[in-house]
């Protein structure tokens, strides 16, 4: 009950969070709403089916060059078109990798995404002609709802109509992924992590379920990527090399990987301190990797794991 | 070709680190590219230091081994950290390892500052060999031997001596070589220290060759990854095996396809992957 007051209140906050005027923290909060999506993916990955993936910045660079290369070489401007085609990519190569990744668990299962990911990786930055090397490729504005908002500049575009497009897409991502997690579909899932062989005693497909989540994830992966890429502008390489992927999960365990908001609050936690530490020392990593062992060592449960006390009995 | 051997003896020593700790400990170190660029850092100043101090250069690779092993003294402070987790599952152990990484990168910033940092004309004191047409500076030869001769040290220590037993033994069955009579604990430390020397001396011995620079140690563990998944997990066989093929590999990418180089390191990989779980090299001793 109270989880559900605090979800509407944080809404508020959000929505009408632009409206304070500052737009700095209003461009701060917008890759909050990639990464939220993404997360949600990842930790149906993680947190519900019990995979830890190091490679799923994969999808999230999948995302970005498919906006990079809709809009700068295809011209198509529409986002919906944009997120679309995001989505259609992640899962065609979610398929393949898929199919391969999910015949093992563990640290395996987290060796082999990690290399997939480091052959995107390279992929985006050895073949320059395709990709831009190491430059990247530039992401134009693109147009929501079919409209192009062009009497607003570059700021008011991104606090105004993209900021309310990408909370309402989030919220959109937040719903179905609810729905996922409880259904059937989601408590097999549950059931995998918690004890694969009694799952698939009980007529769990454990290998298909295991690959629909994967394929889930990475579907929200890219369509997260997509929207990380159009306020930044660019798709660069970096998004793709494993130490982002390393990022995603700490904001995954950060928020708690335990709880459904968990790794949303993990998201937003992370960028504010990000822009908080680098304010005030160009070592954030060493911060950062203080913050992470923390957490890890003392706090397994995240975040929500302390706001919710139920949770931290449970486990 | 050359080069190659040269880059696999190197990748090599911090693989065989990465080996070490995982067939023992059973965690998969993604500091081990860290601790060789501490120790590459390391290496830079040592020889400055030297160098100022007016030593003839015949003495370099001894001071960058020495600065190497001085370096694996933060082994026992990571591993008191890593200690607290050893219960816990190895997806926490893999994100402890990665907290490191995000540290010591600031750390090796902080001390030594994000420009480049690179030794002179070290490199070519030792001069070159002409072997028919093809110019082979000395260096790469010490450092292939050198790594060659801890490759047999290592060797032996694990199949000769009481501790490599004891070690063996250890990563073999922890409660059954405890049961025995093994301080497991005392174990854990000296094998943790030796994985962080194996890598500083690795990177240590590197550095006349290259430039220090902050991203190394990232960018060597995805590589030392390559070569531990292509050898096989926790073979110390392997990691030789998959040091060469990885090294020359990427040796032959550079000399003729440029754009695949790192490309087809990873294809390897996953194609190890998926035929072959356990790697080329099936676990033989730790």
């Amino acid at each position: 009950m109270s989880i559900r007051l605090a979800v509407a209140a944080a809404l508020c906050a959000l929505a009408l969070f632009p409206l304070a005027g500052r737009d700095y923290y209003a461009t701060l909060m917008l890759p909050f709403f990639g990464y939220g999506i993404a997360l949600l993916g990842l930790n149906l990955l993680f947190g519900t089916t019990g995979l830890l993936s190091f490679g799923h910045a994969l999808f999230l660079a999948l995302g970005a060059y498919t906006a990079a290369f809709l809009t700068s070489k295809l011209g198509v401007l529409d986002l919906e078109v944009i997120l679309a085609a995001a989505a259609v990519t992640g899962a065609l190569v979610a398929v393949p990798t898929g199919l391969l990744c999910v015949r093992y668990v563990r640290i395996y299962f987290g060796m082999l995404t990690l290399a997939f990911g480091m052959l995107f990786y390279s992929f985006l930055l050895k073949f320059y002609a395709v990709t831009g090397g190491d430059e990247g490729m530039r992401v134009l504005r693109p147009r929501l709802l079919g409209l192009a908002w062009a009497p607003l500049g570059k700021v008011e575009f991104l606090t105004g109509p993209f900021y309310y497009y990408s909370l309402a897409l989030l919220v959109v991502g937040a719903v179905v992924m609810w729905r996922i997690v409880r259904s059937p579909f989601g408590l097999g899932l549950r059931a995998i992590r918690e004890n694969a062989g009694k799952a698939e005693f009980t007529g769990v497909d454990v290998r298909r379920y295991r690959f629909c989540a994967f394929v889930v994830a990475a579907v929200f992966g890219a369509v997260g990527g997509a929207l990380l890429a159009v306020p930044t502008g660019l798709a660069d390489p970096l998004l793709a090399y494993w130490t982002h992927s390393g990022n995603l999960v700490f904001m995954l365990l950060l928020g708690g990987f335990g709880n459904f908001f968990g790794p949303v609050l993990g998201a937003f936690v992370f960028i504010v301190l990000q822009d908080q530490v680098m304010s005030v020392t160009q070592y954030w990593r060493f911060v950062f990797g203080a913050i992470l062992a923390v957490v890890v060592i003392f706090f397994p449960q995240g975040l929500m794991g302390l706001l919710d006390p139920r949770q931290r009995a449970g486990t | 070709m050359l080069g190659g051997v040269f880059h696999a003896a190197v990748l090599f020593l911090v693989a065989a680190g990465l080996q070490l700790v995982f067939g023992v400990q059973k965690i998969l170190n993604l500091a081990c590219g860290s601790f060789y660029a501490l120790g590459a850092y390391a290496g830079v100043s040592a020889v400055s230091f030297t160098l100022a101090a007016g030593a003839p250069p015949a003495v370099f690779p001894a001071v960058l081994v020495g600065a190497g092993l001085a370096l694996a003294l933060v082994g026992p402070v990571v591993e008191r950290l890593l200690r607290t987790i050893y219960d816990r599952d190895e997806s926490f152990q893999l994100l402890l390892t990665f907290a490191l990484v995000l540290m010591f990168e600031d750390v090796i910033r902080f001390v030594w500052g994000s420009a480049p940092h690179q030794l002179g004309n070290v490199y070519l004191v030792y001069g070159q060999l002409r072997v028919g047409g093809l110019v082979i500076p000395v260096y790469n030869l010490v450092v292939i031997a050198a790594a060659g001769v801890i490759a047999a040290l290592m060797g032996g220590m694990l199949t000769r001596t009481r501790f490599g037993r004891i070690v063996r033994a250890t990563a073999e069955n922890r409660r059954m070589a405890e049961a025995l009579g093994v301080d497991v604990s005392r174990v854990y430390v000296r094998v943790f220290t030796l994985g962080v020397a194996l890598g500083t001396v690795g990177g240590a011995l590197v550095i006349p060759a290259t430039a220090a620079v902050n991203e190394m140690g990232i960018d060597l563990i995805v590589e030392a990854f390559a070569v531990v998944v292509i050898g096989g997990l926790g073979s110390m066989r392997g990691a030789v095996a998959g040091a060469l093929i990885v090294g020359i590999m990427r040796a032959v990418a550079v000399a003729t396809y440029p754009e695949v180089e790192m490309l087809a390191i990873y294809v390897v990989v996953i194609a190890v992957l998926v035929l072959r779980p356990a790697g080329l090299f099936a676990k033989a001793a730790a």
